[in-house]
Formats: C-alpha cells, structure tokens, sequence
C-alpha cells in the first residue's frame, strides 16, 4: 500500500501516512476554511489501511493550532483508529502538545474521552 | 437613524488598535490577518498563552465571517462589498478585545441570539460538555464546523460573548460580537 505524504502550508498540516512503518503523522496546523476537502483523503487511506493494518500503529499527532473545521475531522481519523484498535491492532496514540498549552492538551483530552484508546499526552518543551 | 457602517468602523479605530479591517473576507485575507497579528503579538513580546489564544479566536471568528457574511446590496448596506465583514482588534489595559461585524437577515437574529445567550449561561464545564457532544454528534455542514466555533471561543476565552445587533432597517440588522482574551 502507498504512502501519503502531503507537505505543510500556513494553514494545513504536514501528512506521513506509511502503511509499511504502521506510522500515521500529522503535524503542523490545521486552519483551512474547508477541511473536509483536505482531509478526505487521509481518511480514506485509513479506510484501506484499516483492511490490513500493522500489528502495531504509531499515531503521532503534534497539532500547533486547529480550527473547529478541522476538529471534526481529525474525530473522524480517530474513528478509523478505533477501528483498528477493536480488530485487535495495537494503535499507541502520541499527543504531543507545546509547553503550557493547556488548550491543546485538554483537545487531547476530549477525544480520548470520545475514542477510548487511552493517549501518551506529550508535553513538547 | 439607521446604522452607518463605515461610521462604526471609524468609531472603532483609536491608539489601542492592533489591526483592523473592513472588506470582504475572503481566504486570502484570513491568511493576512492571521499573519500580521500573529507578527504584532511577538513584537509586543505578549506571552506564548495569550498569543495563542488570541490566533486561535482569531481564526474561529474570521472564519465565522467567511461562512455566514450574507451576500447583500449596496441600496442596502451603502457599501460596494456584497460580503463585507468588519475585525478590529484592541489592546487594552489588560486584556485583548475582538470586535467582528457583519450584516443578518432579521430571521436570523433570533437563533443566533439564542445560541450566544445559551452559551453565556454555561459554565466552563457545561461548555465542555457542550463541545463534546456537538464534536460526536453533528454532521459537519457545507459551512465548516456545525455551529462549534462560538462555543470554542466562549471555551477558551472564558469570557462572555458580548454582542449587539443594531438596526439598518426592517429586514437588516449589524451583527457585533465583542470578544475578550486575557
């Protein structure tokens, strides 16, 4: 299956999908106006990905701002997650947020409270 | 006498304002205003929470603009723009202030009313709660976040939304909204 890697703009992030490495990355910011557009792709390669995953997914997710567009969104890549963690995969999620970004960290937060895959929160300092 | 919005917009403009702007909202002047307050906030050397903040209200209340400015004429507004949106930011003594402006529809003064007062009457909990519930369970529509960015911003603030909708005539309204970050 092939990567998806998509370079970082002012407002979208920078996307490593490697379906080999089992390593799902998203970094960067995500504030485009429509992020459906953007993220319909990363979804659907979770989808295929979800078919035949790793025994181990790496998930790094080192968000600096997203907007309430993207929020959504990134739930739905998080579904695809939960997919793979109830097809007994082991998913380990890295949150990483940066020093006294308490926003950021309560983000972090809130979707595991929704996805119930427990987060490593990773204060970036 | 009905409300005159490049009145207002000169109203607004004082020594405490770090940027503002009237026009369309268009994607390009989102990135525009994003960068040049992002630059300004680092030359006031303000610190890293509060310029974060400040961006991240920023970015839910311009794009709150680019989604629901309605397309209206100039008999109307007495304006060229057809979307015109209005953001002023403010330093204040210890806080930072948004103010963003934009014409309704009458009809549409009442949900929004609504939606603002039930926000201002919810704890931070309840607002978390709010978030929670809105992120897991409404579709995202055509416009973008399905009605969560005021809530994020009443979230991360921690202030109440303050607003008014002054009167242009029967059918018109300016809708203001006054955010505060401290």
């Amino acid at each position: 299956m092939e990567s998806l890697l998509i370079e970082g703009t002012a407002k979208t992030p920078t996307v490593r999908f490697d379906a080999n490495q089992g390593l799902v990355e998203i970094k960067g910011r995500s504030i485009p106006e429509n992020s459906v557009d953007f993220y319909r792709p990363l979804v659907d390669w979770l989808d295929r990905y979800t078919q035949e995953p790793k025994q181990q997914t790496k998930v790094n997710i080192q968000l600096e701002y997203f907007n309430t567009s993207s929020s959504k969104c990134i739930l739905d890549v998080f579904k695809k997650l939960e997919a793979i963690h109830k097809s007994n995969h082991e998913v380990v999620i890295n949150w990483y947020y940066e020093e006294d970004d308490e926003d950021m960290l309560e983000a972090g937060e809130d979707y595991e409270s929704i996805i119930r895959i427990p987060f490593k929160m990773i204060e970036i300092v | 006498m009905s409300f005159n919005v490049n009145e207002y917009y000169l109203q607004l403009n004082g020594n405490d304002v770090l940027l503002s702007y009237i026009g369309s909202v268009t994607s390009d002047i989102i990135n525009k205003v994003l960068e040049n307050v992002e630059n300004k906030l680092v030359e006031l050397d303000e610190e890293i929470k509060i310029r974060k903040k400040i961006y991240n209200v920023l970015v839910e209340s311009l794009q709150n603009l680019y989604h629901h400015i309605e397309e209206l004429p100039k008999s109307v507004t007495g304006v060229d723009e057809a979307k015109l949106g209005l953001v002023v930011i403010k330093k204040l003594d210890h806080k930072y202030k948004i103010i963003t402006g934009n014409f309704v529809k009458s009809a549409r003064i009442k949900p929004l009313k609504d939606k603002i007062d039930k926000i201002n009457s919810l704890s931070q909990d309840e607002l978390k709660d709010m978030y929670k519930f809105i992120l897991n369970h409404q579709k995202l529509t055509a416009k973008g976040g399905g009605g969560l960015g005021l809530v994020d911003i009443a979230r991360k603030t921690g202030h109440k939304l303050d607003y008014t909708f002054q009167n242009l005539n029967n059918d018109y309204y300016f809708f203001n909204l006054d955010i505060y970050v401290s």
